[in-house]
């Protein structure tokens, strides 16, 4: 499974000075061409320089049929151009502030809890609806609490991705 | 303990169903792929039926009501703790892990760091982790069994082990994942509808006789005349003057009849010893527990190391969960990043449901079966409930109920942590991927927690559960958190916090292992080290990763890209169908058609 050794356009001519250049063009270890010789090459004509096909690449993809468009996108992501790099980093960036900033709310609204009862045991002794407040607080609030923000965390790590897959489909 | 013979039907039926569902998914359990992840065929709600029914062990089932029930208030935060430690794996872990496509925790560290010295010895912790949290486990059976028959302690753990190893060998994860998922609607099952009718009891009848508030400066009493067989040497603490019958052995000497307590003593009853109290009696408690009513209520009442031990057990709670190997593997049967996320979520709702029952029964059980309170042995509590207040058939069906859905507990968390236990032992250290080096893994792992758990007093199953989570959380979440989310995590950083973090914590365990059985002198960050550990642990990471900036991977953007690229690019890769499932799916193909589900 080596997606490294792809090659869609075989160099044809061997033209120092202009290669063409594949738009999925790949760094190969290109070795140099022995010079030519030049009356081998008039005597025997070299024959007509077929364009080899491009060489079988087994891609994993999660869905079969990929678009042309995204195909190009994962690859040019892929040859790590720095405009993909930066692609990559900025959505890490945005996952993992969106996962701290949800991540503080929790820590801070229930890590909060233990020291309010320890420093404010008048509050710790107060009752609602003839339960205790910190049974309520800490054995009923804090699961719907927790289910929210995870299902607030999912809806704005997929619309992150969303944007990301759409932008780069563009 | 009388024989209620509907709890032992209750536990022979969760058996045979159990066992005839793996066996019946098990027939269509034929390559390495379906032993090992269940061939992915699993939908989401399901999944996160399964995940829920593994994660909810003994120690949600039956600890979070004894813990309540001796500590009160304090002991809220176990639920929370293990539901927030998902919704940290979701925030952090959960759609990236996936997309690594690594198996097991192990797999994971090679697939980041591309350092096999660094997965070899990632192993060790995890097994160390899986031992760590089946043994108080098996230990529970065998309380269970112990309180329904007249089995020894043992008997339990041997049963669930067998039952647990057999039902593995036999299908793997393809077997268990319908097991978890009926078990978890079996284990809500079971403790809601004892919840439900006891509360109406109890709102009912308003309380047993004489029974003290719950809220007064006074300690719980005997609401009936009862008598306690101390099973264990236990030491009790007495605060108030306590008069009672003794058969045994106490303070040293033979004890014969009547006698009583003075306030503010201590003294030691040897095993065997029986001890019957009168009706109106305070309850003395084991030396360490809340005496007071009114402390059990409140919640940090009991100085700074109290507020401390807090902080800690919810640092390990937060973190462990995502170290935990059973939870992984788990998430390996999701089809891609999105599918893991959404999964999560499912599993933080049926988490939420369930946690609302616990806290209520062990509220119920302080005034019901304050006697639990001596022996220590609170972690019964559910299981002696409905029997004290409901006598006659009532009782003894509710408690067949509650019975059956220990064993339910029991068997789906042994369960998961065999499978993923012997998946990285089968992987990593015989490292064929056969289904027979499975087969032989789970044999091996399934007879060391065993041993511990027989030969080892049984501690409170939260306390060894929450150490595990404490060890997982000082090991593997610094890895996981900094290797997903920060580029230059080199595998000599992740080795060094290994290390340290896991080093500490196995000390502070033997630590406490030790002072439990030679007077209980350890402090409080020996029973909780997570407070210190992790963010020693992260700190090392962190800093060795700085200084060893060689040790990064070489090819760390397309390590960082199959990350984090949104599914639909198509970055991600399986890894273990990689390495295994491909000639094991190409072999069944190409067998003689067996029907494959």
């Amino acid at each position: 499974m080596s997606d490294d050794d792809f090659d869609f356009y075989h160099p044809v001519d061997e033209d120092p000075v202009r290669k063409p250049d594949p738009t999925l063009g790949k760094n190969l270890n290109r070795q140099s061409e022995p010079e030519p010789d030049l009356l081998a090459q008039f005597l025997n004509p070299p024959p007509v320089p077929q364009v080899k096909p491009p060489r079988r690449q087994r891609v994993v993809l999660a869905d079969p049929r990929v678009a042309a468009n995204t195909l190009r996108a994962r690859v040019e992501l892929e040859e790590q151009t720095s405009w993909g790099e930066l692609l990559i980093k900025d959505l890490v960036k945005e996952q993992l502030r969106t996962g701290l900033l949800l991540g503080l709310l929790v820590v801070v609204l229930l890590g909060a809890l233990p020291a309010v009862f320890f420093f404010l045991p008048d509050f710790a002794r107060l009752t609602i609806v003839g339960l205790p407040l910190p049974w309520v607080i800490l054995g009923v609030l804090p699961f719907p609490l927790l289910f929210g923000v995870g299902l607030w965390y999912n809806r704005l790590a997929e619309r992150h991705e969303r944007a990301f897959v759409d932008m780069i489909e563009n | 303990m009388q024989l209620n013979p509907w709890a032992l039907t209750g536990i022979v039926l969760v058996a045979v169903v159990t066992f005839y569902l793996g066996h019946r998914s098990s027939r269509f359990a034929v390559s390495t792929s379906d032993f090992l992840v269940a061939r992915r065929t699993v939908r989401s709600r399901r999944n996160a039926a399964a995940i829920s029914g593994e994660y909810l062990s003994a120690a949600s089932f039956l600890g979070v009501a004894g813990v309540v029930l001796r500590d009160g208030a304090d002991a809220l935060w176990y639920p929370i703790g293990f539901t927030a430690g998902y919704l940290a794996l979701m925030l952090f872990v959960a759609a990236p892990l996936r997309r690594s496509g690594a198996y097991t925790l192990p797999d994971f560290v090679e697939a980041r760091l591309g350092s096999r010295t660094l997965r070899k010895f990632s192993t060790t912790f995890v097994i160390s982790i899986g031992i760590l949290y089946m043994v108080p486990q098996l230990q529970g059976a065998g309380l269970t069994l112990a309180t329904i028959l007249p089995v020894p302690a043992w008997g339990g753990a041997v049963l669930v082990t067998a039952l647990v190893a057999i039902n593995v060998i036999a299908g793997g994860m393809r077997a268990i994942t319908v097991v978890q998922a009926f078990q978890y609607w079996l284990k809500l099952f079971a403790i809601a509808v004892p919840t439900f009718i006891l509360c109406m009891v109890f709102f009912a009848g308003g309380g047993p006789d004489g029974a003290r508030p719950l809220g007064s400066a006074a300690p719980p009493v005997f609401v009936a005349d009862t008598t306690v067989d101390v099973t264990t040497d236990v030491t009790i603490q007495v605060k108030w003057k306590v008069e009672f019958s003794a058969y045994g052995k106490v303070d040293g000497g033979p004890a014969e009849g009547p006698g009583f307590w003075g306030p503010d003593t201590q003294h030691q009853v040897s095993q065997g010893t029986k001890l019957k109290f009168t009706k109106g009696t305070p309850v003395p408690v084991i030396s360490g527990a809340r005496t007071a009513n009114a402390d059990w209520l409140r919640p940090n009442s009991s100085g700074v190391d109290n507020l401390l031990g807090t902080y800690s057990l919810m640092f390990a709670l937060f973190l462990g969960t995502m170290g935990l190997p059973h939870v992984l593997v788990r998430f390996y049967t999701n089809p891609d990043g999105k599918a893991a996320r959404r999964t999560t979520v499912h599993v933080l709702l049926l988490l939420g449901l369930f946690y609302l029952f616990p806290t209520l029964l062990g509220a119920l059980s302080r005034m019901y079966v304050p006697q639990l309170l001596i022996t220590g042995k609170t972690d019964a509590a559910i299981l002696q409930l409905p029997t004290a207040m409901l006598p006659g058939l009532g009782g003894q069906i509710l408690g067949a109920v509650t019975a059956a859905g220990a064993f339910a507990a029991f068997l789906s968390s042994s369960s998961g942590l065999l499978v993923s236990v012997a998946g990285v032992v089968s992987t990593d250290v015989f490292r064929r991927g056969r289904v027979r080096d499975f087969r032989l893994a789970t044999a091996l792992v399934a007879f060391l927690p065993m041993i511990l758990a027989v030969a080892l007093r049984s501690e409170d199953i939260s306390f060894s559960v929450g150490m595990s989570f404490a060890l997982a959380a000082s090991t593997f979440s610094p890895l996981l958190v900094l290797g997903i989310w920060w580029r230059k995590l080199s595998w000599h950083g992740a080795m060094a916090g290994m290390v340290v973090g896991g080093g500490l914590v196995l000390a502070a365990l033997v630590i406490t292992l030790v002072s439990g059985y030679t007077g209980g002198w350890a402090p409080w960050f020996t029973s909780q080290p997570a407070l210190i550990t992790v963010p020693v642990a992260f700190v090392t990471t962190y800093l060795v990763s700085k200084a060893t900036r060689y040790g990064v991977p070489g090819d760390l953007n397309g390590v960082m890209l199959r990350l984090h690229a949104p599914d639909p690019l198509g970055f991600m890769r399986d890894r273990a169908v990689a390495r295994f499932g491909q000639q094991a799916e190409e072999k069944t193909r190409l067998s003689k058609g067996k029907h494959r589900k």
